[in-house]
């Protein structure tokens, strides 16, 4: 061994003492990580398993019925699905790349209400989601008057996703080099300037990825949607924002508490759309990921 | 703004501070600052909307009967308002998914940080993603249908009721795996490598390298990840909801249906209990009562990462 051994050897080295152990450990610690692949491909097959005989036209040409299970659609669920993510995208991803913005380029660490700010957010991130179904019940449909309508169901999820969507921004602008801010401001440019022409473009890619992510989050969210009367069979399609309205997740919720077994059927099948919506947003953010984000 | 910009330009003895003020600019920040204050808002609103009706409910309801009796059902004609079964389900399925949640998140992130190659990690972290992603609804339906079976037929001496509190806990725990894994691992990321390379030089092995070394050095972080999912299972509706059931009886036994205090939240809240009765308050308490506790755990977690976090370098 020469002394100037990499760690690598070195491993290899204190490794010879108790090679089974190791072995053992490193084993032990890939089954692990294993286990929940495993389990999350055995659901994937499970689900498409037990919906398939229903995975056809009539899931989104019809809408859900109480009497016909064998016939039964979704396509009120994923036309308010779409509703709901469309609005929220349109409210959440604004206001909460603007407040990243705001705690990674001008608020001043040292001053209490930006701290407050920050602590509030890590906080509300991790607020079941029930409560803010809460919340959109007691402020947005009952005090704001805005009754069991899209509108409401879409201003409850964006608050819901908009800690997710600030955080998953502010690491992406935190990833832009400072020496970048510098050489612009150097070159006489203002703050804003700055940030618009340069932090921005050049954390774009991550911003992207967070917001799908914190987006795909929203179409699966059931919990808040209970309390917001959106939970009974909807025959027709959302006509606007003040339309009351199903989601996917919700229909599904209801199709498994009924005793039918015709309806575990039509659930299954429902949640292999769900999972393809999801799978399709995944996809898009890992791959813009990998394709655009930059090693500085 | 940065303090650079009043410095005084070396040698001329003028200011560099700008001129005239740049109206635009203080705009913009404003702009930005209310966006950053929606979210105080928020906390704000939760409270404005829990706090009235569980004021007006324990005008009606003492504290006494609230936490001192466990007979749970005001939803029947002849109310009872002890709360514990409630507490006791949401703690027992919490349990359970730190039981299943902790080792195997705890090994994935192990596996991760310290043995993985770069292309592994590339292929894993995508996958412990989508995993996150999986909408709760979906792991509530897996458990019903296919866990609690299985159990049932496996371990037919456990006399598992149809929806239980094991099946559910269970897939909470896969639910908060993810969480687990991917905020421990940033922990331990952050350990510098020279601990790594001390601990080999003086002839430990990977493993008690990984054991001894790493996982101390970045304990806070680890324990912060652990009390975030502990607090994310407390919190979780549909699994508990769909595979836990309703019935709140005060029992210990995991084999028994039970309800959570999300699961009576939703069940209430989605069924037809009328504005202002006792009933449509008793969401309003229970759900502060939710709201409190997982406060105080995500506060922790916070304080924990900020105060403890070891400062390399």
């Amino acid at each position: 061994m020469t002394l100037l051994s990499t760690p690598r050897s070195a491993v290899e080295l204190a490794g010879k003492g108790r090679p089974l152990k190791e072995h053992l450990f490193r084993i032990a610690l890939l089954c692990s990580l294993a286990i929940a692949l495993l389990f999350l491909a055995m659901l994937i097959f499970y689900v498409v398993e037990q919906g398939w005989p229903r995975l056809n036209s009539m899931l989104w040409e019809n809408q859900p019925s109480i009497r016909r299970p064998e016939t039964s659609g979704i396509q009120s669920g994923i036309l308010g699905t779409l509703w709901i993510i469309a609005l929220t995208a349109v409210m959440a991803l604004p206001t909460g790349i603007l407040a990243a913005i705001y705690l990674e380029e001008y608020a001043d660490k040292t001053k209490w209400y930006n701290r407050l700010i920050e602590l509030n957010i890590s906080n509300l991130a991790a607020v079941p989601s029930i409560v803010y179904g809460i919340l959109g019940l007691g402020i947005i449909a009952r005090w704001m008057q805005f009754g069991f309508t899209i509108m409401t169901g879409a201003m409850t999820i964006s608050l819901l996703v908009l800690p997710i969507v600030i955080i998953s921004a502010r690491e992406a602008i935190r990833a832009v080099p400072p020496s970048i801010r510098e050489g612009s401001l150097a070159l006489g440019a203002t703050q804003w300037q700055t940030i618009y022409r340069q932090v921005l473009p050049a954390a774009v890619p991550g911003i992207a990825t967070g917001s799908i992510l914190a987006l795909s989050r929203a179409i699966g969210e059931a919990a808040p949607f209970l309390m917001l009367g959106a939970a009974t069979m909807v025959r027709f399609n959302p006509e606007g924002v003040w339309s009351s309205f199903s989601v996917l997740p919700l229909q599904i919720y209801t199709f498994i508490t009924r005793p039918q077994p015709e309806y575990a059927v039509l659930a299954a099948a429902a949640i292999v759309v769900l999972l393809v919506i999801l799978l399709l947003m995944n996809s898009v953010a890992i791959w813009l990921r990998n394709r655009y984000q930059k090693r500085w | 703004m940065a303090a650079s910009h009043r410095a005084a330009a070396p040698g001329t003895g003028r200011s560099l501070a700008r001129s005239r003020p740049r109206y635009g600019e203080t705009v913009i920040k404003a702009i930005l600052l209310l966006a950053a204050l929606v979210s105080v808002a928020t906390t704000i609103g939760i409270v404005a909307a829990l706090l009235e009706p569980t004021i007006e409910f324990f005008g009606a309801v003492t504290f006494g009967e609230f936490f001192g009796s466990t007979s749970w059902g005001p939803l029947f004609k002849d109310p009872t308002f002890g709360v514990w079964p409630l507490i006791v389900a949401t703690l027992e399925i919490t349990l359970i998914a730190i039981v299943v949640a902790v080792p195997l998140g705890l090994a994935a992130a192990i596996y991760l940080s310290e043995y993985a190659t770069p292309r592994v990690r590339k292929i894993f972290k995508p996958v412990l993603e989508v995993l996150a992603g999986v909408p709760t609804v979906v792991f509530g339906f897996f458990a019903l249908t296919f866990v609690t079976p299985l159990l049932r037929d496996l371990f037919p001496f456990l006399d598992l009721e149809a929806k239980n509190a094991l099946g559910a806990g269970l897939l909470v725990g896969v639910m908060i795996i993810p969480i687990v894994a991917s905020l421990s691992e940033d922990a331990m990321a952050a350990v510098p490598n020279g601990l790594r390379e001390g601990s080999f030089a003086l002839g430990a092995s990977k493993m008690l390298t990984s054991v001894r070394v790493v996982v101390p050095a970045a304990f806070s972080g680890i324990v912060a990840a652990i009390i975030l999912a502990v607090s994310r299972a407390a919190g979780e509706t549909m699994i508990v909801a769909i595979a836990g059931g309703f019935k709140s009886v005060f029992t210990l036994y995991p084999g028994n249906e039970m309800a959570t205090m999300a699961a009576f939240i939703a069940q209430a809240g989605s069924g037809d209990v009328s504005v202002g009765t006792i009933g449509y308050k008793t969401i309003f308490a229970v759900g502060s009562l939710l709201f409190l506790m997982t406060f105080a755990m995500n506060y922790a977690s916070a304080r924990m990462v900020q105060k403890y976090r070891e400062v390399y370098d």
